[in-house]
């Protein structure tokens, strides 16, 4: 007989589509998520095959420029950026700091619905015709030149929006209010402070680009000329609208990632985090100095010289307390006791793709530099890295963390190790010949390119499809192990965490009694005792 | 409310459930604090619900002022590179009725004051739903007015698009942008008041039945904070559109 | 596939080597680190790794120090790079006195070049090795970018606007030229090449073409057949002001304000001429937005640009009048 838990706390579609239960919230977000990954992965095996050979030969050019787009808005905002927010933020956030349930339940359950009608218009966007201006929607090429179905995409993106933002309002109010007694700023996780950090772009950014791709479809539909030239408008003020948000957004998607690996690593070496309040203020930092930084896509636009120094300088700045987190990382393991798990392999590999796409991002903030190679492949190996290499093994390391946590099953080990591994290789394979390809002159978004970038070109291809299989299986085993996998225990990792004292899985209310907090969540002393009632 | 609300937990770890009509730490357990209707279960008690409640609606307001900012910056933008354009585009909109609205608006703040403060020291619920109709109607009034000047705007070809009139203007096209400007502020601005009008609605029908009363008016007041927020905006709409270049002739 | 695949670019110009110079350092300190960092991480997995299930790790929470130092020399390698990266931006940012100008006119989906003696190439650019060439860029439609790999430079071009990038090339050859802006469908077909050649081929090729007017001659036969001279002109009908003698001048505006008489002041006062009115003078010039190409554009500033260029006293050069004087134009 098994005991109440919330899986099972009510049955039928409505007790899932009209919970409040933040769990189940998690859980709806992370159907959709993975649908929209799927989605947003199938453009990007389009675009690779078509660059295997040089001539634009597999698909029509504007066929083309509506895969490389797509592939851009799915990815970038239907995927990465709800991604561990929504999933393991909604689900672990309220249960670290000892609450039933987030400050809004039922605006958490709203911000997914909104998510999904944002999903749906692009989705519309996409099959009844597709859009093809770049998930960056350049004007004038948006407002006036463009043919593709460019308001409806328009829209997806700004009805999305107001997802995030909610997310981020509730996170905030919940971990301003909903603390349990004792639990201080400073004995907060790790996770909660990134999420912390991640929720104030949220909220400070997303309304920024609602705006401005608002201004676009307005554009577009009342012929208004805000962006246009001919009526003294400036398609350079579109760009600086855009990035404000679009660059802050880039933190939107590392950060939670930075946040869950820090809870692997400290669980995977059973040692307290080496500098923890520095973690905590680097995650702060980097929210406020990646404001200051937009104009570093502008550098060859033609913005005033002294403005590009002030964004790069300020671009080298917002890296140090990424290398802080780096380092601290590093020295955690150091005298650890560590367990090369797959959470704890996901987040090594981690560390070092995001070293690489930090460094690399380094080049682009070099204004000199950036004149070679801004708008080639240099930069789509720099974000890969980081988006891919980085919040997507985050991502994939938190699920595998938690998973035992979240569903009350543990997944096959040996299965999970070797679908590391694959990522990691396939990952590199597809993205580091595009630092070559970029640095050679090959420009971004082209669907034909001249025969010596091929060798590169296909080294990607065979690399992605390598990539490819290494995130099929864990979407093969993780849903198997919801059926055939072993029970977990409350606390399988032997970590330390408020999450590890209730059972997995948890029951609806979290915790019967509100715990007091007598010091900070993740002591790995002996000596002292967990702090829970 | 104090951080983590250590202090109201100082003892043992164990806490037990608290139940009307007893004492807990020192204190009598009165109704309220055993639980009230409205205290949603996720919340430990009313004082902790109503300020998240506040601290949403403050963070929302944030949103709010990032999200009009981002037309304020276009703003800055043009009337920087076309001052004189931008001047003669203000010179036609109505100084009498966008100083009308002003007061209404401001005048709208201080009935939705009234509510708020009606429901905190618990007035009858006809004193609540009166001041917030009131405030209905001076929002109502506002629109009213709004569809004055932009009918005016339709009808004498300043609407910018295909029929914009060029050769009424001294710069046609830095007018055109201007008032390109003036539509989605304005606009962005009434239907923000729209929606604000269906909150006190909302609010209106609790208010009605009786919901609220000193322990817990907080819907009242974050519609309040939403209202006040909506007027603010148009403080900054007024002379940023209607009063540039104005000079008092007296 | 397999026989050409170079691994890094060719550099064919003066200012090349001082971007692969920056280049190679950030490589280099990149390297490092990433070495630094994997190896860090992998011998502590295998040396630190857990020998008994209930071993827990030392308990060390941090050190000041090691926070400081890995903060400090991060900061310190960055504001190098900083600083050197910029000026190298700086260097390439402001072309020299006396560089050759080329126009370009980017529009969907081709390059429009324009030599200031006439030659005009679609897709294509001469230049001559050894010479500083300035390019004086504007579209037609929306945003493209100009990319030359082999030079290093890129600058974005933009409708409404002029941009200017400008390089010394060092190596005669040919070179692959990029569009870099996502700029619709052909836009991986906007490229072409550049050609360097020796300074005596490059004059050659230069007269070697069909004849043409050159672009201050086209743009006088503009002003006429335009009659901007009707305005433009000194005497009794003078509505206008007169060019001659303003050129990198601070002109006094309607309503205040200054504006310098270069390229752009003199586009825009033909696209949007009530724009910014000089002081003194009636806002009656009509706009030409729409009636006038990018090319045609560029040629009109071409002509009025070697008016102003003449000192004050002299006359224009009127209707019907002597051409201009030929453009080697000093700056």
């Amino acid at each position: 007989m098994e005991t109440l838990n919330y899986l099972n706390d009510g049955h039928g579609l409505a007790s899932w589509l009209l919970t409040k239960d933040h769990k189940r919230i998690a859980l709806l977000y992370l159907g959709s998520i993975t649908a929209f990954f799927a989605i947003g992965g199938f453009f990007a095996m389009l675009v690779r095959l078509e660059l295997l050979t040089p001539a634009g030969d597999l698909l029509a050019s504007e066929t083309y420029n509506k895969m490389f787009t797509m592939h851009g808005v799915v990815m970038v905002f239907f995927f990465l950026i709800p991604s561990i927010p929504a999933t393991l933020g909604n689900f672990l956030i309220p249960i670290m700091i000892g609450a039933k349930d987030l400050a809004f339940p039922r605006i958490n359950l709203l911000s997914w619905y909104i998510y999904m009608l944002g999903g749906i218009f692009t989705m519309v966007a996409a099959l009844s015709g597709g859009v093809d201006t770049g998930w960056t929607f350049y004007t004038p090429y948006s407002t006036a030149a463009a043919n593709s179905h460019v308001i409806t995409a328009a829209l997806g993106v700004f009805i999305t929006g107001f997802s995030s933002i909610l997310t981020g309002l509730n996170f905030i109010v919940t971990i301003h209010r909903m603390r349990a007694p004792g639990l201080t700023w400073f004995r907060l996780p790790l996770f909660v402070w990134a999420h912390y950090a991640t929720s104030l772009i949220m909220i400070l950014g997303t309304p920024v680009i609602a705006i401005t791709v608002l201004m676009v479809a307005a554009e577009r539909v009342l012929h208004l000329g805000i962006f246009d030239p001919a009526l003294g408008g400036d398609p350079v003020l579109f760009q600086h609208l855009f990035w404000f948000y679009s660059h802050p957004a880039v933190y939107i998607m590392i950060l939670p990632a930075m946040g869950v690996i820090s809870e692997i690593v400290q669980a995977f070496s059973r040692k307290n985090i080496f500098g923890y309040s520095f973690i905590a203020f680097s995650s702060l930092a980097i929210a406020v100095i990646g404001f200051l930084v937009w104009g570093h896509h502008l550098f060859v636009a033609g913005q005033s010289v002294y403005a590009g120094m002030l964004f790069s300088i300020l671009s080298f700045m917002v890296a140090i307390p990424s290398a802080i987190k780096v380092f601290n990382w590093t020295a955690t393991m150091y005298k650890g006791s560590v367990w090369l798990q797959s959470p704890m392999l996901y987040a090594i590999g981690f560390v070092g793709l995001f070293t690489i796409g930090g460094l690399t991002g380094l080049f682009l903030a070099a204004m000199g530099l950036d004149i070679h190679v801004h708008d080639t492949y240099f930069v789509v190996a720099h974000f890969h890295y980081i988006m891919v290499g980085g919040a997507i093994m985050g991502y994939l390391g938190g699920l595998h963390y938690w998973w035992p946590k979240i569903t009350g099953k543990m997944y096959p080990e040996p299965w999970a190790k070797l679908a590391a591994a694959i990522v990691f290789v396939g990952f590199n394979l597809t993205f580091f010949p595009q630092f070559v390809a970029g640095y050679l002159g090959m420009p971004r978004r082209y669907h034909a390119y001249p025969p010596e970038f091929q060798v590169w070109n296909v080294l990607s291809s065979a690399g992605a499809s390598i990539l490819a299989v290494g995130y099929v299986l864990p979407l093969i085993y993780l849903i198997h192990s919801l059926f055939y996998g072993a029970r977990a225990a409350t606390d399988p990792w032997g970590a330390k965490g408020l999450e590890w004292e209730i059972p997995s899985p948890p029951p609806t209310e979290n915790f019967e009694i509100t715990p007091i907090i007598t010091h900070g969540t993740h002591q790995y002393e002996p000596s002292k005792e967990v702090g829970i009632a | 409310m104090p951080e983590g609300r250590a202090e109201h937990y100082p003892g043992p770890i164990h806490q037990p459930p608290v139940k009307a009509g007893t004492v807990h730490d020192g204190q009598a357990v009165d109704a309220l604090h055993a639980h009230h209707p409205k205290l949603q279960h996720h919340f430990d008690a009313m004082e902790q619900q109503a300020e998240a409640s506040t601290l949403g609606m403050w963070v929302f307001l944030v949103t709010e002022i990032m999200f009009f900012g981002g037309l304020f910056m276009a703003y800055l933008v043009y009337r920087s590179a076309s001052p004189a354009a931008f001047q003669e585009g203000s010179a036609h909109l109505s100084i009498g009725w966008g100083a009308f609205n002003t007061a209404v608006l401001i005048f709208s703040s201080l009935t939705m004051a009234m509510a708020v403060r009606s429901a905190q020291i618990g007035r009858p619920a006809k004193t609540q739903v009166g001041w917030l109709l009131a405030t209905m109607a001076l929002g109502a009034t506002f629109l009213g007015v709004k569809v004055i000047e932009y009918s005016d705007k339709f009808r004498h070809h300043i609407v910018p698009g295909p029929f914009f009139d060029a050769s009424q203007w001294e710069h046609p096209a830095g007018v055109e942008m201007f008032y390109s400007l003036y539509f989605c502020m304005t606009g962005l601005h009434a239907l923000h008041m729209i929606v604000g009008i269906g909150i006190m609605t909302v609010i209106a029908i609790m208010a009605w039945r009786n919901q609220f009363d000193a322990d817990y008016y907080t819907p009242v007041e974050v519609s309040g904070l939403y209202w006040h927020f909506v007027d603010i905006v148009w403080i900054f709409l007024f002379p940023l559109l209607y009063l540039i270049g104005r000079h008092y002739h007296g | 596939m397999f026989t050409n695949f170079p691994f890094f670019p060719q550099a064919a110009s003066a200012q090349a080597s001082q971007i692969d110079a920056v280049f190679f350092f950030m490589l280099a300190v990149s390297g490092f680190f990433s070495v630094l960092i994997a190896a860090l991480v992998v011998i502590f997995a295998f040396k630190y790794r857990r020998r008994h299930d209930d071993e827990i790790g030392e308990a060390i929470h941090g050190a000041l120090a090691l926070e400081l130092l890995w903060m400090f020399i991060p900061f310190g390698i960055t504001m190098v790079m900083f600083a050197w990266g910029a000026k190298v931006f700086f260097d390439l940012y402001r072309p020299p006195a006396g560089a050759m100008e080329i126009f370009v006119v980017g529009k969907q989906w081709m390059w429009k070049v324009q030599h200031m003696d006439g030659q005009r190439e679609i897709n294509e650019l001469h230049v001559p090795v050894g010479r500083t060439v300035k390019l004086i860029m504007g579209s037609e439609d929306v945003i493209h970018s100009f990319y030359i790999p082999a030079f290093r430079v890129k600058a974005d071009v933009i409708p409404g606007r002029y941009n200017t990038l400008w390089f010394e090339a060092t190596k005669p050859g040919t070179y692959h030229l990029f569009c870099a802006e996502y700029c619709g469908t052909k836009h991986s077909g906007m490229i072409g090449w550049v050609t360097a050649m020796e300074p005596a081929a490059f004059e050659a090729w230069l007269s070697g073409g069909r004849a043409e007017d050159s672009p201050v001659a086209a743009g006088q036969k503009l002003f006429q057949d335009l009659v901007c001279v009707t305005c433009h002109t000194p005497g009794a009908q003078a509505r206008g002001p007169i060019l001659t003698g303003l050129w990198g001048k601070q002109i006094e505006l309607q309503g205040g304000g200054k504006v310098t008489f270069d390229e752009a002041y003199i586009r825009e006062s033909i696209v949007n001429p009530q724009a910014k009115i000089v002081a003194g003078f009636q806002p009656i010039m009509p706009t030409f937005q729409g009636l006038v190409t990018e090319e045609q554009l560029l040629q009109l500033i071409a002509y009025v640009r070697s008016v102003a260029q003449q000192p004050a006293e002299a006359a224009p050069a009127g209707a019907g009048g002597a051409a201009a004087p030929a453009p080697e134009i000093k700056r």
